[in-house]
């Protein structure tokens, strides 16, 4: 595995911001005294007229965003999860959800794998919340590709946007010539019949390598990667529960009101079949490196094989 | 300021005055207290200091407005309906199922800048709008008008912090000090007080007015014009329900409906106050 390549979904958004500069002059960044864990910091490197500090003020850095969305920008507001989705998420809400206007948020640090600043980072409740808010697109990539097609979705797209980066280096998996992203459209990686494992965001790399180990036990799982939370491609979703009978959802948030509640609610309306959600387990975290935090709270390929091993053999 | 122009003045705020008591009559809630004491306010910067253009209302180069004290909406809307953005009989429907006037400021109304209500979020809007001004080296420029409750939201202060940073001299925030919030008197309920000293020691140019004196609004506005490199903080010292006897100075009246007696009697002042400036006109 060591020419496996890895790289923080944070630093492929610096990256994508500083690419789509020159194409999008209405593009301009702000962050919240965060620049350089956000890797805004590389926009404003590049292109030091269009960045604004806004400080460690979130909720203003939204509003401010929601001005300059209203007179014809295009702000892309940064800061941790934590802040952007959650102490923002009123402003979030009525100031920009509400009169739909074109901002594009990016948050980085999302979920379990912040690592050592422990709990009080390692939001795990940002997708529910942005999920909730009518006309919010919520997309939470999988890898440095994928973050970077998100970027430029985003761009090409009128209306909120909430993308979700993480501060771990996680593998790069699609990197074929195949790859394409849509916004609201599924990726199915692997077919299968006896069960289809649902992911997002660093478990979509968990969920491939369980289905591996699956097939070594004969049991043939089909993986989906849920890029966009919302609005959720229900027509992937539901042709995988007819088809397969059983979903297993992996996710890097509370496996309350996140992409197992998404997939569920889906299901339970479209195709009701029996459906297993991991994630974190509506707990806080706690300090401790990302990877070994990431197994403890069950959010790895092994734990996702074991899940899957039960639920197949109680179909 | 020229005499016809202050009488002209007057005649559209009281008639916004009287589209505010209508809107909140018929919608049977609403927040007139606060609606009525920014009226001259709104009748000055409309008729006399924005460029806005009723039958454009997304020109660009448009001056841009944010009422960030969102709940006095009806003030907003019967001044946008007296400058010809929509029919004031929009007022009638004001609050109800289906109608195009929103209990708060909505974006999608023709003349509405900005949805807002959430106390403290407006002027950060205003801030971006101003942001996004000086990016592009328009000349437009911002005015947001903020209650004197409203400034106890520490949003605010943020962006009272973002605005002289980045030297803002193309927005003007004024804020309307009535004295009254819905739990009582400002300085009874957690003071926000001193708020000129407040303003000036976040970087803000302050300049303080009488908001009920056409003379008095037009040299505050235009001491405000001559600042540059920072943002201006107008302090309108006004009258909670102004115009209307009984509401005035009322703490009851910032968020509750007249009854019909009390309509008529309100629409009776109006009427009389507009009778005797259109003879004197």
């Amino acid at each position: 595995m060591s020419d496996v390549i890895k790289k923080a979904t944070r630093e492929s958004y610096g990256e994508a911001l500083v690419a789509m500069a020159e194409k999008y002059e209405n593009l301009v960044v702000l962050d919240a005294d965060l620049a350089a864990a956000t890797k805004t910091g590389m926009f404003k490197k590049a292109y030091k007229d269009r960045f604004y500090d806004c400080g460690i003020a979130e909720a203003n850095m939204m509003g401010v965003a929601a001005g300059l969305a209203a007179a014809g920008m295009i702000p892309f507001a940064s800061s941790f999860a934590m802040f952007a989705a959650g102490r923002a998420f009123e402003i979030v809400r009525n100031s920009i959800g509400y009169p739909h206007l074109n901002v594009k948020i990016g948050a980085t640090h999302a979920g379990i794998s912040v690592g050592e600043d422990g709990a009080t980072h390692q939001c795990c409740e940002d997708i529910a919340l942005m999920r909730t808010i009518p006309g919010m697109t919520v997309i939470n990539p999988a890898d440095d590709v994928e973050a970077k097609a998100a970027v430029a979705a985003v761009l090409e797209y009128d209306g909120p946007c909430y993308l979700r980066f993480g501060r771990l280096a996680v593998p790069v998996i699609n990197d074929n010539p195949d790859y394409h992203f849509e916004i609201g459209k599924g990726v199915q990686l692997k077919d299968g019949k006896d069960v289809t494992i649902i992911a997002s965001g660093l478990m979509v790399n968990e969920a491939l390598i369980a289905a591996e180990a699956l097939a070594k036990d004969g049991i043939s799982a089909r993986v989906i990667n849920i890029h966009t939370i919302k609005p959720i491609d229900r027509e992937i979703i539901l042709k995988a529960a007819a088809e397969t009978g059983l979903i297993v959802t992996a996710e890097e948030h509370n496996i309350i009101g996140g992409l197992g509640s998404a997939v569920a609610e889906v299901v339970c309306e479209g195709c009701p079949v029996p459906v297993k959600r991991i994630g974190v387990n509506d707990e806080f975290g706690h300090s401790g490196p990302a990877v070994d935090l990431l197994k403890e709270f069950g959010l790895s390929a092994e734990h996702i094989a074991e899940v899957v091993r039960e639920a197949v053999s109680a179909k | 300021m020229d005499a016809t122009l202050i009488k002209q003045l007057q005649i559209h705020a009281v008639k916004i005055r009287m589209g505010i008591i209508e809107g909140v009559y018929n919608a049977k809630s609403g927040h007139p207290g606060g609606s009525l004491s920014i009226a001259d306010l709104l009748a000055y910067l409309y008729f006399t200091r924005m460029n806005v253009y009723p039958d454009k209302p997304d020109f660009p180069e448009r001056d841009r407005f944010v009422l960030s004290k969102g709940h006095t909406a009806p003030a907003l809307y019967a001044t946008l309906a007296e400058r010809g953005f929509f029919p004031m009989e929009e007022m009638k429907s004001l609050r109800h199922i289906g109608a195009m006037l929103q209990g708060h400021p909505c974006i999608h109304i023709p003349g509405v800048d900005m949805s807002s209500g959430s106390l403290g979020q407006g002027i950060s809007a205003a801030c971006g709008m101003a942001l996004a001004g000086k990016h592009r080296s328009d000349n437009y420029h911002v005015y947001t008008v903020l209650g004197d409750g409203e400034i106890e939201e520490g949003q605010v202060w943020e962006a009272a912090m973002f605005a002289a940073h980045y030297g803002l001299d193309n927005l003007t925030a004024i804020v309307d000090n009535n004295g009254l919030q819905i739990d009582g008197r400002i300085t009874e309920v957690c003071s926000p007080e001193p708020i000129p000293d407040k303003f000036a020691a976040f970087g803000w140019k302050v300049i303080q007015m009488n908001a009920h004196d056409f003379e008095d609004i037009d040299r505050a506005f235009r001491e405000a014009e001559r600042v540059t490199e920072q943002p201006v903080a107008i302090i309108q010292h006004s009258v909670k329900g102004k115009g209307v006897s009984f509401m005035e100075d009322q703490v009851g009246w910032h968020g509750s409906a007249p009854n019909k007696e009390q309509y008529e009697q309100a629409m009776a002042e109006l009427t009389a106050e507009l009778k005797r400036l259109e003879a004197e006109a």
